[in-house]
This record gives C-alpha cells, structure tokens and sequence, in this order.
C-alpha cells in the first residue's frame, strides 16, 4: 500500500514539472523575444537589443494601460467575489431549483460580442460615461458567476450544524459568518479571486465596447496588430512577469518558519 | 417544485431558521445581473425577430426567418465542428487538471498550496496575442520544438503542428486549463487525507473510496471546471484563426462575424440566442442529475 | 410562493431599469462648440505620428483625445452603438464608409474649411465610394496582391490569382490568404471575371468553390501576420496588403500585383454624424493633410498616401526599396475599388461563410 501511494507521488509530481513546463514554455520565447532587435517581426530573431525596456519606460501609455487593467481586474474581481459569494450562500441554502442552479452559468453563455455591444448600447442609453468603471460593471457580470461556482463547490457537504451551534449560543449571524462559514469556504473565494483577475486582465472584446477612451493592455495589443506589434509589449509582460515572480518569492520566504502547519478548517474559531 | 427538505437535512432546517434574512443574499447577485445583463441583452436579442436593413442597422418587421436560416447545414455544420472541439478540450483539460489540482491540494503547506496556485495563473496575466505568437514561434515548421526534435534524431521531417485541429485544441487547452484547475482545487482543498486513509484502513478499496467519498465531495467542482470549459472553448475564436490558420470556423467566430463583418445584428442574436438555449437546456439537465444524484447520497 | 414573488421582484427591477435607460435615452442636439475644444478621435494604434496632438494643439489651439479601435468592423460596430457626437473624427476603409454614408450616419464635409485637399492627387477625387470627397478624405491608399519569396519560388512565375489558386507543387502547402470576407473573395471572384462587389448568388457560389478546392493547398488564413510566415519560410507565396509586404525582412521577399487586376482601397477621415465640433474636426482634417504627416505615414507605415505632396518629399530610394510604394496612382484607381454591397451583404456574408467553414 505505502509503496503504490508512492509511486503516485512520484507519478503527480512529473505531471507537475510536466504541466508546468507546458505553461511556461511560451513565456520563455516571450521573454526571449523581448530582447529581439526587430521593429515588427514578432516571431523571428533579428539580434540582442535592450532598446524595447528603454522603449517601455519612455511610453508612460503602455505602462498607464497596464495600470489600468490592473486596477479595472482588482475591482471586478472585488465585486465579483463579494457578490458571487453571497449568490453561492445564497443559492445552497434557499433553492431547490435547477432552473436557478444552472442560471449561475447564465452570463458565460451569452458571447463575448453581445455582451459587449449589448453593454455598449444600453451604458448610451443610460448615459453612463464609459471608461474603467463601466469595464469594471462588465466584467463584474461574468465574474460573480465565475466567482458564485466556485464558492458553491465548497459548500456542497457543508456541516452546518456548526453554524447553527454558533447562532444558538447567540452569536450573531455576520460575526458566524467571519468565524464558521469564511474559512470553510475560503479556498473557494481564493481560487474565484485568481480566476476572475485573470481572466479580466485579459478580456479584449468586453472592454473594447464599454471601455470609451480608456485603453486596457489588451486594447493597446489588439490595436497594435494592423501596424506591426513591437517587442515593446514583450518587454512590458516580462517586466510583469518578473515582478509576479518576485512577490511570489517573497511572500513564500517571509516567515517561512512561521506556518508550515495546516490550519484547514473545521477549526472554526480562528476568525 | 421540490420543496421537501431530504430527511438527513432536518437538523440544518432549524438553522434555517435563524438565517431568515440570508434570502437576501441572493439580491444583489441577481439585481447586478438583471440590470446589466438581462436588460442589455435583451435590448439586443430582440433585433433577432427583425430584419437586417440595407446597410445594417434593424428593420422592425417581424420575422422567423433569422431562426430559419440558423437551420441552414452551413451553421449547424459549424456547430456541431465546435462542439467536437470544445469536448476534446474539456476532456484533456480535465485529465490533465485533475492530477493537478489533487497535487496542489494535498500540499501541506498553505503558502505552498497558494504558490503553486498563483503560478498556474501567472502566465495569463501576460497578452493573449503575444503568448500566441509565442507558440507559433513554438510549433511553426521551421519552429523551437521540430529543430528541438529533428536535432534529438527524433524525427526525419518537420511535424505539422500548425495550422491543424491539433493546434487548435492545444490553444485552447493552453488557455482554458486555470478554469478547470482552480474549481477543482477548491472541491479537493477540502478532502482532507485522513478521510480516505480511515477508509483505508477500515478495508476499503480505493476504487470504491473514489466513487464515494471522493467524487461526490468533488463533483460539483467537476461540473464547474467543465463548465467553465466548454463554454468559452465552444465560442473561442482567436485561437481557431491564429494557431488553426482559420482553416476552420467556430460558432464563436460565426456569430462574431454576423455582428461584425456582416452587420446583421438580427441574425447574429438569432445565433447567440439558440446558442444560449442548446446550453441553458444542458446546464439545466446537468443539475437536475446532480441534485438527483445528491438526494439519493443523503438518503444512503 | 416565495420564489414567485421574487420572480416578480426582478421583474419589477428589469421594467424599471428599461424605462429608466428609455427616459435617458432622448439626446438633444448638441450646440457646437466654439474656442479650444477637445477633438474625439478614432484610429488604430500607431497609425499617426506621436507627436500630431502637441502639433496640432501649437497649430489650432484644440486638443485630441484618442480611442483605439482594431478593425473597421469593430469600429462600426462602436460607431453604431455610441451616441451621437461622440466621436468627431474616425478613420476608417472606404467601402465602410460609403455605408455608413448610405445609412446617413456621417457629416458632409465642408471643402472651404479643408484648403489642403489641394495637395491630394486628382485621383484621389475620384474614388468611386465617394467621387468628389463629399464626405470622406483619403489618408492612405493601396491594393493587395500576391507577396512570395523569390528564393524559394524559382519555377513559377507569380502573376495571376490562379497562382494561389491552383498552386504549382513548389508552391503547394504553403500558402495563406487573407480571412477577412471581403478580401477572401478577391483571388476567385477576380479569377472568374467576376467583380470584386459581386453580390450576385451564382456567382458567389462559383468563387466560393474555388476557394473550398483551394484550401486543400492552403496552409492557412491569415491577414495579419503573413510577413512573418515568409519571413520564416513556412508560407512562400500568399495574398496580402501591399504596405504589410514590405514589413518583411527578407530581403528575397517580393511583390506582384495579378493580371486579373485587384482592389483599391483606401483609409479615410470622416466625420461621424452629429458631432458637436464640426470646426476642429474640418481643422484636424485639414492638418493631417499637410505633406510632413503624409510623409511620415509612407516613412514609417510603408503605405502609399494620396497626398501628392507628401509622396514628392519621399527619399526616392524607398520607393526603389519597396517597389510596390512606386504604383502611380493611376494604376491604383485601374483596381477596382471595394464597394459597400447593401442588401447583398448577406449573401457575400454567407459565400465566405461556407469556405472558411468548409472542411
């Protein structure tokens, strides 16, 4: 038995160096490529030149438009959790309809394209000025629903007994749910965060409607194509790239010795 | 429809009780969606029972023909190409996410766990376009991976890994694998070992510890990643242009095209809409099964 | 029962929300702006010099705020989808202008406030979507053609469609054309004799054959990166703009236009219906087209510009570097001109749909 459970842990940890090398394979020739002395020709080697990182910092647009998406995904992604997270609670506990189930995947039917043009005509109607806020309203759209699955899947199962033995010793409902219910259904919030901010970095055909003058990175790409996208962008996603990979490292070394436990829940109380 | 409460339920009915407000919790939600999403799209989606004017625009003259010619073998063709697609990717996205997120899951380590979690995401914070080009750097004839391959001894003549189905699932697999891998890890976060070892121990196979302690627990993390799939590879339609070479189309790209390159808003909402129905119909089949599947579990 | 009332709840909320975007929805006439006024202005990325806000906020006193759009299409689509006024200049291709034209959805222009239109070419008068500028100005012109390696093309002499179409065996397989409808059509329709603004369903049957054949020698659509394809040797011949030919690096690269004859197009300012700044944008108009920004388009873009002053400033060793920025204009307007096809949309939608998804 031990020695079967071994060899499945040799066996997943070469899917993961596999699955890994599959993901980051094409970031290495797009880190490559950031070096390409080339001033269209994004896919063929031209020669070694730093010149595309002088380029980034002297184009504070590029820079403005990477900040811009960020700031535009952290908010839906705010929205879409806090949002979805409440709909998940919500939907577990009051619905016995599949109809309503299966409305949560609702906004990820409807394509890109009307949404976006849907979105665009109905923000003139309501003379909403565009610009990030209105991409923010979109991408919230799709994002609780992203965020509102994945909540769910933590539920299912879930022992509320423990709840109900909070409320009962008259502890009130929002303080229960910061103590019992948020850490059980944290991992959930977590992956939902990372999904959503993802996928709003980068959403083109949503933004590109509701977005009015203000230019997302993935604008400024898809805008780029008709005249030749420069390494330049290359530069700015390995900057990005870089710095993602920093943060990641430091936050695995700070207090590294201070929790190398597991405080999964049902620990409960640890608020 | 179903109003009673399964029986193994009922200690949680007095629960219920005291959450009398958290039906609210569902407004929001629903209020955002109404507002903008239900109301847009409806504004457009009714344009589908009109007519395409001469230079685009909408003719409000009542008509079936936009869903009439849906029928046409061209689309349903296009249609039924995408759902071959979409499967495939889903299929591999899952054999290849499962693992994953079993592995990242089962980490000890919280900071661990989040690390490995963050790096299957980070490569989607760069540009969709540029981490295309990236791959056609990859895979083109003349490309890294033949010159890799050929330079091995591996192969005599290039591969075609371009411009093909392959490439085309590939990319797709590529780009959709984070939203089969997070839900998962979500379901599975929770599945902690000791479960399956007192199973163990108590003499349980594991084939049978799968089918009922494991997949139950994770089912609807299952049906969420393949959800989360499916759907968006069905209406993908970069990929099919840049790695596919546009040798084929997809019903993302066709409805794309109506509202686009056609400016027949009325016949691309036909699309969109019979598109969302065929959709809506599975999703609801699907969660009736579960929740079947769920109340039979309880009563066990 | 208590899912009823919610039911009706949100169906309250959507009634409320329709009528409240209704009420907002009547737009008044906006009163033109006088003094120093923000232009709105919709191009692609790139596709003016950087430095045209600072010099034309020193030259007329008004500032440019850009939106960044990535296609025609995609640009229409926005346009449609806008208010009016929102946006006081766009540059768009000229067959989507002439509809948008037709669908009353642009300005006339007013020739008194534009004096540079002396500096176009003649022929630049005589576009077909819009004889006589009435409400669009050309930018910059061009045709497609074929673009092949002439090292790895050493047997067949490219001059025709039928080239692309019935490929010799060194070129077989690689190959691309463009996926963009209107520009799929062109090799086979032209082949057959027929109009590039056919709308006629036999026709479009005849072409769309044609092309299905094709693919099977085809190594793929693409209307974007082609360059790169010949640069890397993966295509050797393939259908594309004649400016994007001389974005390839390799020096064997060349160009031809087919026998067959091809397209014109053209880029071209125009002034969204409604737009409350009608003076700027005939002064933005105006000041694009001075020589120095034609200049710099046919410098840095690497397409034709009809502005026949700024084509006589070009160093003339880049029209010997890239011989397809030497076709007179003469020769550009023998191409047939890409027209908006009305009704017919549907049915040339509909003939490029079948061979992008044939098998």
């Amino acid at each position: 038995m031990r020695e079967s459970r071994a060899g499945t842990a040799r066996w997943l940890r070469i899917h993961m160096t596999l699955l890994y090398a599959f993901l980051y394979l094409p970031l290495v020739v797009l880190v490559v490529l950031s070096f390409n002395d080339a001033q269209r020709a994004v896919v063929s080697w031209r020669g070694f030149t730093t010149r595309w990182y002088g380029a980034v910092f002297e184009n504070p647009e590029l820079l403005g438009a990477l900040g811009t998406t960020m700031v535009i995904a952290a908010m839906a992604t705010t929205i879409s959790v806090a949002l979805g997270t409440l709909l998940a609670l919500g939907l577990e506990r009051h619905t016995r309809s599949s109809v309503l189930d299966s409305a949560v995947y609702f906004p990820l039917l409807v394509p890109d394209i009307v949404l976006g043009i849907a979105l665009l005509s109905f923000y003139s109607l309501i003379r909403l000025p565009l610009g990030a806020g209105s991409i923010v309203l979109a991408h919230s759209v799709w994002g609780i629903a992203f965020a509102a699955a994945i909540v769910r899947t933590r539920l299912r199962g879930f022992d509320r007994s423990i709840e109900e033995a909070s409320l009962d010793l008259g502890v009130r409902e929002v303080p229960t749910f910061f103590r019992i219910t948020l850490p059980v259904i944290l991992p959930g919030i977590v992956s939902a965060a990372l999904v959503v901010f993802t996928l709003s970095v980068d959403e083109f055909v949503i933004a590109y409607f509701t977005a009015g003058r203000t230019v997302t990175f993935p604008i400024q790409v898809y805008s780029m194509i008709r005249f030749g996208v420069t390494p330049e962008i290359n530069a700015v996603a390995t900057l990005l790239l870089g710095f993602s990979m920093v943060l990641i490292v430091v936050a695995l070394l700070v207090n590294r010795g201070r929790t190398t436990s597991d405080p999964r829940p049902p620990e409960g109380a640890t608020g | 429809m179903d109003r009673t409460e399964p029986s193994a339920d009922g200690g949680a009915r007095r629960g219920l009780a005291h959450w009398r407000g958290s039906r609210l919790t569902l407004a929001p939600a629903f209020v955002w969606w109404a507002v903008f999403l239900v109301t847009p799209i409806v504004l457009i989606l009714v344009s589908s029972f009109f007519r395409r004017g001469p230079f685009g625009g909408v003719v409000y003259e009542l008509t079936l023909a936009n869903f009439v010619r849906a029928f046409d073998p061209l689309y349903l063709g296009v249609l039924w190409y995408s759902v071959q697609i979409a499967f495939i990717t889903t299929v591999i996205c899952f054999l290849i996410g499962f693992p994953a997120a079993y592995f990242i899951a089962t980490r000890p380590n919280p900071r661990v766990r989040a690390a490995l979690l963050v790096l299957v995401v980070l490569p989607f914070l760069t540009n969709f376009l540029i981490r295309t080009y990236a791959w056609i750097v990859l895979l083109n004839r003349e490309g890294v991976v033949n010159q890799s391959l050929r330079g091995m001894g591996l192969i005599d003549a290039p591969l075609s890994l371009l411009y093909n189905d392959f490439a085309v699932v590939m990319g797709l697999v590529y780009g959709y694998l984070p939203l089969m891998i997070l839900p998962l890890y979500a379901a599975l976060e929770r599945l902690h070992p000791e479960i399956r070892e007192a199973a163990l121990d108590l003499g349980a196979r594991p084939l049978r510890i799968l089918r009922t302690v494991t997949l139950p627990l994770v089912l609807p993390g299952i049906v969420a990643g393949c959800v989360f799939v499916f759907v968006p590879s069905l209406g993908n339609f970069p990929v099919p242009q840049l790695l596919g070479g546009g040798r084929r189309i997809m019903v993302g790209n066709l409805i794309n095209q109506q509202f686009l390159e056609g400016r027949d808003w009325p016949f691309g909402s036909a699309l969109a809409l019979m598109l969302m129905s065929v959709l809506m119909i599975l999703l609801v089949v699907q969660s009736r099964v579960l929740r079947h599947s769920r109340e039979i579990q309880l009563d066990a | 029962m208590r899912r009823v009332s919610m039911v009706r709840s949100l169906a309250v909320i959507s009634t409320v929300a329709l009528v409240v975007a209704a009420c907002g929805g009547g737009s008044g006439a906006a009163a033109q702006e006088t003094g120093p006024v923000t232009l709105q202005v919709m191009n692609f990325a790139n596709y003016m010099p950087d430095d045209i806000a600072e010099r034309f906020k020193a030259a007329t006193g008004h500032t440019i705020e850009l939106t960044l759009t990535s296609s025609n299409e995609d640009a229409i689509a926005k346009l449609d989808g806008s208010p009016a006024g929102t946006y006081d200049i766009a540059f768009i291709t000229n067959p989507f202008a002439e509809g948008l034209n037709k669908a009353g959805k642009l300005e006339a222009l007013d020739h008194a406030k534009i004096p540079n239109l002396s500096n176009l070419y003649p022929e630049a008068t005589q576009i077909a979507t819009d004889p006589g500028n009435k409400f669009s100005v050309p930018y910059s012109w061009g045709t497609t053609g074929i673009c092949y390696r002439s090292d790895l093309v050493k047997e067949t002499e490219i001059d025709s469609w039928k080239d692309l179409l019935e490929p010799s065996a060194e070129l077989s397989g690689k190959i691309t054309m463009m996926d963009e409808a209107r520009w799929l059509m062109i090799p086979a329709l032209k082949v057959l004799g027929y109009s590039a603004n056919s709308t006629d369903a036999a026709q479009l049957e005849e072409a769309a054959g044609l092309l299905i054949k094709a693919k099977k020698t085809l190594l793929g659509y693409d209307a974007e990166t082609f360059y790169t394809k010949l640069d890397s040797g993966e295509a050797v011949a393939v259908h594309g703009w004649d400016g994007w030919c001389n974005y390839a690096t390799d020096p064997n690269v060349k160009w031809a236009l087919p026998s067959e004859g091809s397209d014109l197009f053209v880029d071209a300012m125009v002034i969204p219906k409604g737009s409350p700044r009608l003076d700027a944008a005939h002064a933005f108009i105006n000041f694009i087209l001075q020589p120095e920004n034609g200049q710099w388009v046919a410098e840095n873009i690497l397409y034709k510009v009809p502005n026949k002053a700024a084509m006589d400033a070009l160093d003339p060793a880049l029209l010997v570097k890239y011989p397809n920025m030497a076709i007179s204009p003469a020769d550009l307007l023998k191409q047939e001109s890409l027209r908006d096809l009305g009704e017919g949309q549907t049915r040339f939608t509909d003939a490029a749909t079948k061979v992008k998804a044939a098998p």
